[in-house]
């Protein structure tokens, strides 16, 4: 048992103060949409909504144009192409899904802009459409991109093969084949796109500052439309707004529209979605189909376990070949099977484009992986609880992609989480239970990779600068996404540097002032992106003292010490170097950097890091997918009004193995809000498509649970001596929500005995059994 | 355009706003204060809820010319001589904000409910910050900031 508590560090591992939360508390924060020039302009999109799919044939303009502060109108023609370096349309005469942008108008103020989107007169002919991905693999359906007849994503098909499973089929005493289906979800940041676009015409340089997830991803965008080298385009990212991935495509795609009106009207634009807009163009949570076959032994060991894993891409590629790869090489769980095979690929249809969301895949997989887990316990007659102990994964286990985990705390995280929820009485009382209010009690593991692992090198870099008076400044191409990063990467600094956490700045994410670290996804800042912060302040640590030796700070005699002391003696720790042979005498940092710097010395370091290769074979993904894996475990409870279907969700016990837990405040934020967050996905999440046209166009239609709906919720952080991230980190952010959907679906089975296979739990599905629309 | 005279944040403001403004754009624009956020425009999100003679309001339904007269506190108003207000100080203290763009209307409704409200429970709370929607913290440290703003303080059994 290693609940948090146990390890020993002077500044992480400690709750410090956020260091963005001054700020915040008082207003003072800026968020893209608060920024303004003078002179500045606005711009708006033009889209056609109620149409799924067509071919634009003419667009007039001309009334648009006659109103009074209307600066220009561009259609695809005015642009200089149409399509992005990543295969969505900057702006398009061909919609493939109703997010498509066919006009943009430019305007002195938003509200002439938006205004005279209604004189635009469109012509268009309706082309054929395809919706849904079981009709859009059928012979003959329309193809969404010529490059893809089938509509198959062929980049994004990944098999895996572990072991021999038709073996394994034929040594099992069981068999069970089960489908299951999820739903389209919203990100739902509470911030909606912005972006603000200034060129400086003495040199070509254009400055965006922008709500986005990926400053250099942004960045891409708009050297892209505007044709010009990374280094004339100055993305820097304000205070960002939420974006759990959907920042990402879609802040690249306004961004680069924003550059080319300035570019052309030669007057800052400013650009922001209305959350209407943000809900039909932005990026949604990949629906996925998913068949799960099993051979089990009597006694409960699965022998064998074939997946079939069908995303619903939409209209684009947004990710699903990345997104694919980690559903891949999570396909059976957090269980040791030694016989697996499986297929996942992604699928067009003229729906809104799926992409990037918080789990990346895995709330789906799980939803999906851990009911099937409790219905083959059933068929077997076994405690789901003692089914789940006798496979899941355990030191020494292999995973689906045939690597051995080690230090792997997943049965005691089990185990202690059963027992203080009383599961297993809970499980069986309820089961047996009548009358109109039924309760329920259900339970979800999951293990997850952290980091990018073998997707792509998880590598990053890190720039540390002192000045005379020992404050520091911190810069990093990994950008704060409102999850704590700012805070994280000041702690591991002071740590590592050997400085107060208050001396730390880092005041944010700029692409001029570090290179390119990949991006702020895959809940890889703390565990990877964080190294080279630890590596460069190590570096700085050993830099700085020295120089204290350098200056005579610690030549023979001073503080008593009869010798020259060398850089090796000293120790640099809470803002003083000393000899610990000698420590009364404390020389404070500022006194040296006050002098090395008049002296010409380096009082900087900057560090790349990058982790040990993951490799897999392709063709059967086996290999070392990722450097290591979090474990979860989540007890759901419940209670369901058998008489309306209405679901209240009562208590939520969340654990977690994080390794080192950095600062554990920040942590049991994300495993509180990914609670709530899998709570809205499991109960009232789904963005309504009817014929590819968005049904759910704000909040008021999107519900995202509020204060009213959150349960009663209990975290338990626990930590292992696994150090393979940043002090010993894991991930977290996505941990948080994963398994959430999947003990709610696995307790409202336990309240109702009727199986959710479609997600989400609403009211008619709870009641019925079936969704109604 | 029509003259439009309000207090905001103890100090008499006059501008010109057409008719049809909403007191967000006027705040926002007009008098730079972009400290109150616009999510949502429909009044759903509650990141523009400022506090109206005493009561928590969406500012984005609210028409900027019903001020007329009134007092108008933002979420730069609150912290006086450079020192947060007791909730500010607590919703640092618990950790109760992650990106941000919410906190500004949860922490005016949450001011306007202990205005009222000295000693509010939990569930008190939760409805009074019902109309602020947050998609990162899941509002459990909200609701521990805004209890320990008022001097009461939960025993915390949580193992971190």
């Amino acid at each position: 048992m290693a609940l948090y508590g146990q390890k020993q560090f002077h500044i992480v591992n400690h709750s410090v103060p956020r260091e963005d939360g001054f700020d915040k508390v008082t207003g003072r924060a800026t968020y893209a949409a608060d920024i303004k020039y003078p002179n500045m302009i606005y711009a708006a999109m033009l889209r056609l909504v109620g149409v799924a799919s067509a071919k634009v044939t003419k667009i007039d303009t001309s009334k648009a144009l006659k109103l009074a502060g209307v600066l220009a109108v561009f259609t695809a023609d005015s642009f200089p192409k149409m399509k992005s370096w990543a295969r969505y349309f900057y702006i398009t005469d061909t919609v493939r899904y109703v997010g498509d942008v066919i006009a943009i108008i430019a305007a002195e103020t938003y509200a002439i802009a938006e205004e005279a989107k209604k004189l635009i007169h469109v012509t268009y002919e309706e082309l054929p459409a395809v919706f849904d991905i079981r009709e859009a693999m059928k012979e003959g359906a329309h193809p969404v991109h010529e490059e893809y007849p089938d509509n198959i994503f062929t980049d994004s098909i990944y098999t895996l093969r572990k072991g021999d499973t038709e073996k394994g089929f034929e040594q099992a005493d069981l068999i069970i084949e089960r489908t299951y289906e999820t739903q389209y979800a919203e990100h739902a940041y509470i911030e909606p796109e912005a972006v603000v676009a200034s060129e400086d015409s003495s040199n070509g340089e254009m400055t965006i500052h922008a709500s986005a997830q990926n400053p250099f991803f942004t960045r891409r965008y708009v050297a892209d439309i505007l044709q010009i080298p990374l280094n004339r385009v100055h993305i820097i990212q304000e205070t960002l707004g939420g974006s759990f991935g959907g920042k990402e495509e879609g802040v690249g795609l306004l961004a680069a529209r924003a550059a080319f009106v300035c570019h052309v009207l030669h007057r800052p634009v400013k650009m922001v979605y209305t959350r209407e807009e943000s809900i039909l163009e932005s990026s949604k949570r990949h629906p996925f189909l998913l068949t799960y076959r099993a051979g089990v032994k009597k006694d409960g060991r699965i022998v064998a376990w074939e997946a079939t894993q069908i995303g619903n891409s939409g209209a684009y590629n947004n990710q699903t070949q990345f997104l694919n790869w980690r559903a891949c090489a999570h396909c059976a769980g957090a269980y040791d099977i030694p016989n697996i095979k499986s297929k996942t690929f992604g699928v067009f249809t003229n729906n809104v484009h799926s992409g990037a969301f918080r789990g990346y895949s895995s709330p789906q997989l799980l939803f999906a992986q851990e009911q099937f887990i409790e219905e083959i316990a059933e068929e077997l007659g076994m405690e789901p609880l003692k089914l789940r102990l006798i496979n899941c994964l355990r030191d020494g286990s292999t995973v689906a992609t045939g690597a051995k985990v080690s230090e792997v705390l997943l049965p005691d995280i089990i185990e202690y989480t059963a027992k203080q929820t009383d599961y297993t009485k809970k499980y069986e009382q309820n089961k047996t239970q009548s009358g109109r209010i039924r309760k329920g009690i259900g339970m979800a593991i999951s293990h997850r990779g952290c980091g990018y692992g073998a997707e792509s090198p998880d590598a990053a870099g890190a720039f540390l600068i002192v000045n005379e008076d020992a404050s520091v400044l911190l810069h990093s191409g990994i950008a704060e996404n409102g999850q704590g990063l700012k805070t994280v990467y000041c702690q591991i600094a002071a740590e590592a540097l050997g400085v107060p956490y208050e001396n730390i700045r880092f005041f944010g994410t700029d692409t001029h002032r570090i290179p390119d670290c990949g991006m702020t996804v895959a809940s890889r800042g703390t565990v990877m992106g964080s190294q080279a912060v630890k590596k460069a302040g190590e570096k700085l640590n050993l830099i700085l003292r020295e120089h204290a030796c350098t200056l005579g700070f610690f030549d023979s005699g001073k503080g008593g010490a009869p010798n020259d002391r060398i850089a090796q003696d000293l120790v640099l720790r809470e803002g003083h170097i000393f000899d610990p042979s000698y420590h009364e005498y404390q020389v404070p940092l500022a006194d040296v950097t006050n002098i090395a710097l008049w002296k010409g010395l380096n009082m900087a370091a900057y560090e790349w890091h990058v982790p040990d290769p993951c490799i897999q074979e392709h063709d059967t993904q086996q290999g070392r997918a990722f450097p290591t894996y979090s474990y979860t475990c989540v007890v759901a409870e419940l209670e369901v009004d058998t008489g309306t279907g209405e679901v209240t969700l009562k208590n939520v016990h969340s654990s977690h193995d994080v390794g080192t837990a950095i600062n554990p405040a920040l942590i049991k934020g994300q495993i509180y809000g990914g609670i709530v967050m899998g709570w809205g996905y499991a109960s009232m999440e789904e963005v309504v498509l009817k014929n590819g046209i968005v049904g759910s166009r704000n909040l008021d239609e999107y519900l995202i649970p509020t204060a009213m709906d959150m349960p009663n919720m209990k975290v338990s952080i626990f930590e292992c001596d696994d150090n393979s991230g940043t002090y010993g980190a894991k991930s977290v952010g996505e941990p948080a929500i994963e398994c959430v959907a999947a003990a709610i679906a696995n307790a409202l089975y336990n309240a109702t005995g009727r199986r959710i296979r479609c997600n989400p739990a609403g009211l008619e599905n709870v009641l019925i059994g079936r969704k109604l629309w | 355009m029509q003259k439009l005279k309000f207090v905001l944040n103890g100090k008499c403001v006059e501008v010109e706003v057409e008719g049809c403004a909403r007191l967000i754009d006027v705040i926002r624009e007009n008098l730079g204060l972009t400290g109150t956020k616009e999510g949502c425009g429909i009044g759903e999100c509650g990141a523009c809820t400022v506090i109206i003679d005493g009561d928590a309001v969406d500012s984005c339904l609210y028409p900027a010319l019903r001020a007329q007269g009134k007092n108008v506190t933002t979420i730069e108003g609150l912290a006086k001589d450079g020192r947060l207000s007791a909730l500010q100080q607590a919703v640092l203290d618990h950790h109760a904000l992650q990106c941000g763009f919410c906190t500004p209307g949860f922490i005016m409704s949450a001011t306007a409910l202990l205005n009222k409200n000295p000693k509010p429970s939990r569930e008190e709370i939760k409805n009074a910050i019902a109309g602020n929607l947050c998609r990162c913290t899941g509002y459990e440290q909200m609701i521990e900031a805004v209890l320990d703003a008022s001097g009461q303080t939960e025993i915390d059994n949580d193992s971190a």
